[in-house]
């Protein structure tokens, strides 16, 4: 029992940084743009939030330059898409490999050089509660803000007029646009501010989960966080829900490698993406008009509980999300 | 002779051409400007003199035939992925999933070598493109329909199928197909040296490699401008639905393009098996597939600027190796340098447009 705790624990710890990067893609993703730049700005955040942490000997300085960074690519994916016009893939892409290998260059002094990192803080009194206190109450800073962080996206979006612009902004540009919103106004400030939330989740390895920083030091995160918002279909709580899995998934195959040596933990590396494509694939094909129309041919006492599963699973990606907007 | 321009006015033909001209140097050099001031101060920030770096970076790969080798090696296979993308993209298709293309092939072209090592040298390369361009193409088709039949985005399914890919090339290398003895994930054993591809003396540079690339990149460049197949795709790239209209089988020819593509992918990851590894590695693609989605961004969909552009990339890969031991910096410099002339491109590209639509 207390083994499970420690070990549940460990998930909230270890989905952490995945929280702070796929609330961010959240934020601007349902904005309507998309930040495909993510696992370069994790690399750099994470090499740049150690480095001015170890330079300035200031964790909190640390994260605030891994979020300025994230912020700073995020502008340039702005400029270049909403500004200038060139495709968001195209630009998203160019600026994650370029982030990539600015990171080994840069990173490359303080390869494996030990550095500071976030102080452990259990809360007092609820820490020492039985199992909760061990799950929930023995972490750091870090943690308790991304416990925090969900709620609070989604108490923004859906619950703010602010949120329902961001909305609007994703699904009907031209609409919100009508109501007077300076559409390419809000998208730059939407992605720069989910830009800064992936820079620190860089931060939150380097200083945090996998302290120190070498080389390619957070592979795969970036792509691994934009699989878990589509699998979460733009939904914080289902975001959410997806890093805590694949963090799960991520601690089951450490504690395998000591029990079951022979499966190659890169089985678990996969699972998100395979899982990420095959929800994406059910979600369209139990949406397509043929699917609709033989559910509506369903008895009835079927067809009610059927037809609401269906509109549970088969989210849209915001109907605006990479596309142009010129003001009309 | 006069024109009319899109503002009404008339303007004399020379104008024009002059308009023209400043147009196309500016696309050319800003790209190379801007690459340029971005790289400059990122070596500057590590103290280091610019102009050595770029001196190794260029001409570091001519320095000496094996390097020269080395970058024809690195050349091919990258011109296969980044003549292989020209297709998607005129497809209008972000065909992200060239890596786990190239690895597919690799993996499929270790087949043949493995089942039947006893057949004779050439015959058993002939089996392992042809293994290795089907394994390309299949993973290619198999992004194709998640896009095409079931809506999938081709960028997620490709990225998807990346990491799908590299996660089978570690099983097999840890488990099937792993070394006698002891298991490493460091890559399967060396190929017996009859099966390696044949090389000039004492180079690392295989003949056949380049011959293959180029080849291929005339089939690319003749299909995608002179027949009737390729106009129809960059009809659907322009705009899938007018070109569904009229007459154009328009899923059929996406699934065409991304087929051409990952049968091009398989061929450069059996380049990679056969002439540069000599066996399956975790990392066989060595990133060609990323570099080549970089080249073809610079090149759109035209096939005959990938022969410069990826030996001009390879160049600079090649070349950056020497950098840690000469001037004690990272190698990565390269990556950034590639990275930085495509999104410097992507600006001048961006800016140009507004001007003339200013």
């Amino acid at each position: 029992m207390n083994q499970l705790a420690i070990d549940l624990g460990a998930v909230l710890a270890a989905a952490a940084p995945l929280i702070f990067a796929t609330m961010g893609a959240l934020l601007s993703e349902r904005s309507g743009v998309i930040n495909l730049s993510l696992d370069g700005t994790i690399m750099l955040g994470a090499m740049g939030g150690f480095t001015v942490a170890l330079v300035t000997n200031s964790v909190p300085l640390g994260f605030g330059g891994a979020a300025l960074i994230g912020a700073a690519i995020a502008l340039i994916l702005c400029i270049l898409s909403l500004t200038l016009g060139q495709s968001q893939t195209a630009v998203g892409f160019v600026l994650a490999l370029l982030g990539i290998e600015l990171s080994s260059f840069l990173g490359a002094p303080v390869v494996r050089v030990p550095g500071p990192s976030v102080p452990f803080l259990p809360i007092p009194l609820l820490a020492d509660l039985p199992i909760v206190g061990v799950v929930f109450f023995r972490h750091n800073l870090l943690i308790y803000l991304s416990f925090l962080l969900v709620p609070f996206i989604w108490w923004m979006l859906f619950h703010t007029r602010m949120g329902l612009t961001v909305r609007a902004l994703g699904e009907r540009p031209a609409a919100a646009f009508a109501r007077g919103v300076p559409v390419t106004r809000m998208r730059y400030l939407m992605c720069i501010l989910g830009g800064a939330l992936v820079g620190i989740a860089g931060a939150a390895y380097s200083l945090d989960l996998r302290q120190g920083w070498s080389y390619r030091h957070t592979f795969g995160m970036g792509w691994i966080a934009l699989a878990i918002v589509i699998f979460g279909g733009w939904r914080p709580w289902r975001v959410a829900f997806g890093c805590y899995l694949f963090a799960a998934l991520e601690i089951v195959a450490l504690r395998s490698q000591r029990t079951m040596a022979g499966v190659p933990t890169q089985v678990f590396q996969v699972a998100p993406f395979v899982l990420m494509i095959l929800v994406l694939a059910l979600v369209n094909l139990v949406s397509s008009p043929q699917a609709l129309r033989r559910i509506a041919s369903l008895p009835p006492t079927l067809r009610g509980p059927v037809a609401m599963l269906v509109s549970r699973l088969a989210v849209a990606a915001p109907a605006a999300l990479g596309q142009r907007f010129e003001r009309p | 002779m006069q024109i009319q321009d899109a503002g009404g006015q008339l303007t004399s033909r020379a104008t024009y051409q002059l308009a023209d001209l400043a147009d196309y140097l500016a696309r050319l050099v800003l790209p190379f400007l801007g690459a340029l001031v971005l790289t400059t101060v990122v070596l500057l920030t590590v103290d280091v003199a610019p102009l050595d770096a770029y001196r190794i970076l260029l001409f570091g790969a001519f320095s000496t035939p094996i390097r020269f080798g080395d970058m024809v090696m690195l050349a091919s296979p990258l011109i296969l992925c980044a003549g292989g993308l020209t297709l998607t993209f005129a497809a209008g298709l972000y065909n992200l999933g060239i890596e786990g293309q190239v690895v597919l092939g690799a993996i499929a072209a270790m087949i043949p070598l493995r089942l039947f090592p006893d057949l004779p040298p050439p015959l058993l390369w002939m089996l392992s493109f042809a293994f290795g361009a089907a394994g390309g193409m299949l993973w290619a088709l198999l992004a194709a329909s998640l896009r095409l039949g079931a809506g999938v985005n081709e960028i997620f399914a490709g990225l998807g199928l990346n990491f799908l890919a590299s996660g089978i090339a570690l099983y097999l290398i840890l488990g099937p197909w792993r070394r006698e003895g002891s298991a490493s994930s460091s890559g399967t054993a060396l190929l017996p040296r009859e099966l390696w591809l044949p090389t000039v003396g004492s180079l690392r540079l295989a003949p056949l490699a380049p011959i293959i690339a180029l080849v291929a990149l005339v089939v690319v460049w003749w299909v995608l401008s002179r027949m009737r197949w390729g106009l129809e795709v960059r009809a659907v790239g322009l705009n899938g639905a007018a070109a569904d209209r009229l007459g154009v089988p328009a899923v059929k020819r996406m699934a065409q393009a991304m087929a051409g593509c990952g049968l091009l992918a398989g061929l450069a990851g059996t380049l990679q098996v056969l002439g540069v590894f000599h066996q399956l590695i975790p990392n066989i693609s060595s990133g060609v597939g990323l570099i080549g989605l970089l080249v073809v961004l610079l090149v759109l969909a035209r096939p005959i600027w990938v022969l410069p552009v990826a030996v001009v990339f390879a160049t600079f890969t090649v070349g950056s190796v020497q950098l840690p031991l000469t001037l004690g910096i990272d190698s990565s410099i390269a990556g950034v340098l590639q990275g930085a002339l495509v999104l410097a491109a992507l600006v001048s590209r961006g800016l140009m447009q507004r001007r003339r639509r200013a």
